[in-house]
């Protein structure tokens, strides 16, 4: 991949030419903006939020740009340019102040966390009429409706995820952040194969979205760890003294790598999917030819069903992973079992 | 930095600041209003079926049993009744042959009764038989005495006399 520069350059040269730079086009796609476009030249200006040195800042995105939607100069508290899709401040001369532009923090409204707040609207407008529902017709009635629609998924949730990972005993404390991993992804990994608004902006296969939930999940697998987990990792019992201390910064690079892991296999696996489909689009510019489309279509249909199938396997995954990681960390020892302690669980997953 | 050079793996501030907080509304708002009351009117719609279930294997084991029940009732009665029969039978029996003991030694009573007073009554007849014999005898005795008898002969026939004219029974 191009640096900025050289990036830049290419666009020039492929504008002059009137040729197609499929990398850029790609990514563009891929990438969070600060406006959200609809089609041809109509686009939704997002609120740009700025925090630098200088106080918090607030304007419309279409500042960014002229009346020939070309990036310009926006003349706030400080100067700022978007470079690459990223807010910098510039110099008189228009050049990236690197030093201001280190103290500068972005909180913009972009189009993926626009999309996010319509993920998040979603699911409250859809959970919430679901747990109406039951309010309304209580539990005699079989269930109707967006409800019937979703319990099933929630059983699966609880009976195929986290049951069998967590056991049956502790599971139910977790259950709601469990059903809240997987139903954020779910739906942005759906919203985000919506090739038009409300969807096409990819949150759940941008780094930041995958990285805050997986350090979610890290804060919550090391607050549910317990004594026998610790162990495990730092002094495993029933080996050689000096396999331990082999095994614990092993075992102790596990701890930060489980979450990683999540993080890059969500992000890398809707992110790859995305690139398949618009590459796939791009043949049709890439040969220049409309007949490409006979070829690049079927294939962009069959890849599409098979991203459906993702979005929903990668849900299930990092749901699935996210309770095996508690599962272990908050597993009791087979040596020394605790019946105060299993009451105790017991008791809370009654609640 | 390689960092910088592939912006898809440079997380925004921006991105994780705004999906922090709009993880953490939706933990709570869904987990408070959604998850909460659905997961609980999930599960007890599961123990409600369970528990009828439940309900219904032990109504049909109640109602084996009370048919188990009725049918050894019906037993138990019928065995009664054959008892009870049987027991009248033997009762009725026994009363008839009570009775007819009691007859008998009734009969027999009156008999041995009827002797003794046959015996009683032959016994006084006999003794005033006596008594009169002897009376009669004195009475004899006195005439004889009386009379002074002239002749032998003539005592003889009237001794005869006497006697003839005395008639037992």
């Amino acid at each position: 991949m191009a640096n900025d520069t050289t990036a830049v350059a290419t666009q020039h040269v492929a504008k002059e030419e009137g040729s197609f730079n499929v990398t850029e086009t790609i990514l563009e796609h891929i990438k969070d903006d600060h406006s959200w476009h609809l089609w041809g030249h109509l686009s939704i200006s997002l609120p740009v939020i700025l925090y630098s040195p200088q106080g918090l800042e607030i304007f419309s995105s279409s500042h960014f740009l002229n009346e020939h939607h070309e990036n310009v100069v926006y003349e706030g508290k400080q100067n700022y340019k978007l470079f690459d899709g990223k807010t910098k401040v510039v110099n008189a001369a228009g050049e990236i102040d690197m030093a201001a532009s280190k103290k500068l923090w972005d909180f913009s409204i972009t189009k993926n966390v626009a999309s996010l707040f319509i993920s998040v609207f979603i699911l409250l407008l859809v959970f919430l009429t679901a747990s109406a529902a039951y309010k309304k017709t209580g539990i005699k009635t079989a269930p109707k409706g967006v409800q019937s629609f979703m319990e099933p998924i929630i059983l699966f949730v609880r009976d195929e995820i986290a049951i069998p990972n967590i056991g049956a005993k502790r599971f139910a404390r977790y259950m709601p952040f469990l059903l809240t991993i997987f139903f954020l992804i779910l739906t942005n990994n759906f919203l985000g194969l919506i090739p038009l608004f409300p969807g096409g902006a990819n949150v759940s296969g941008n780094i930041a979205f995958t990285m805050t939930l997986a350090v979610c999940v890290f804060v919550v697998v090391n607050l549910s760890s317990n004594k026998n987990y610790w162990e495990h990792i730092f002094w495993m019992p029933g080996m050689h003294w000096s396999m331990k201390l082999f095994l614990a910064p092993i075992e102790l690079i596990g701890v930060f790598n489980k979450p990683i892991s999540l993080m890059i296999r969500l992000f890398a696996n809707i992110t790859a999917g995305h690139i398949l489909v618009l590459s796939l689009v791009c043949l049709i510019f890439i040969f220049k030819t409309v007949y490409a489309a006979a070829v690049a279509v079927p294939f962009v249909i069959f890849i599409f069903l098979i991203e459906l199938l993702v979005a929903f396997l990668q849900a299930y995954i990092f749901t699935m992973l996210t309770a095996m990681y508690i599962g272990m960390a908050s597993e009791e020892g087979h040596h020394d079992h605790h019946p105060a302690a299993e009451g105790a669980d017991k008791e809370l997953a009654h609640h | 930095m390689l960092l910088e050079i592939n912006p898809l793996v440079l997380p925004d501030i921006g991105l994780v600041f705004w999906n922090t907080i709009a993880f953490l509304l939706l933990l709570v708002v869904l987990g408070k209003f959604a998850w909460k009351p659905i997961l609980k009117a999930i599960s007890d719609r599961e123990q409600g079926i369970e528990e009828a279930l439940a309900k219904a294997d032990k109504m049909k084991a109640d109602i084996t049993a009370m048919q188990n029940e009725n049918e050894a009732l019906l037993a138990k009665a019928r065995e009664e009744r054959a008892t009870l029969i049987k027991d009248a039978k033997e009762a009725s029996e026994k009363m008839i042959a009570d009775a007819k003991d009691k007859a008998k030694s009734e009969y027999e009573r009156i008999v041995a009764d009827a002797q003794v007073a046959i015996t009683q009554q032959k016994n006084a007849a006999l003794t005033e038989v006596k008594n009169q014999v002897g009376t009669l005898v004195v009475e004899v005795a006195e005439k004889v005495l009386r009379r002074e008898l002239s002749n032998k002969a003539e005592q003889e026939t009237y001794i005869k006399q006497i006697a003839d004219g005395v008639k037992l029974n």
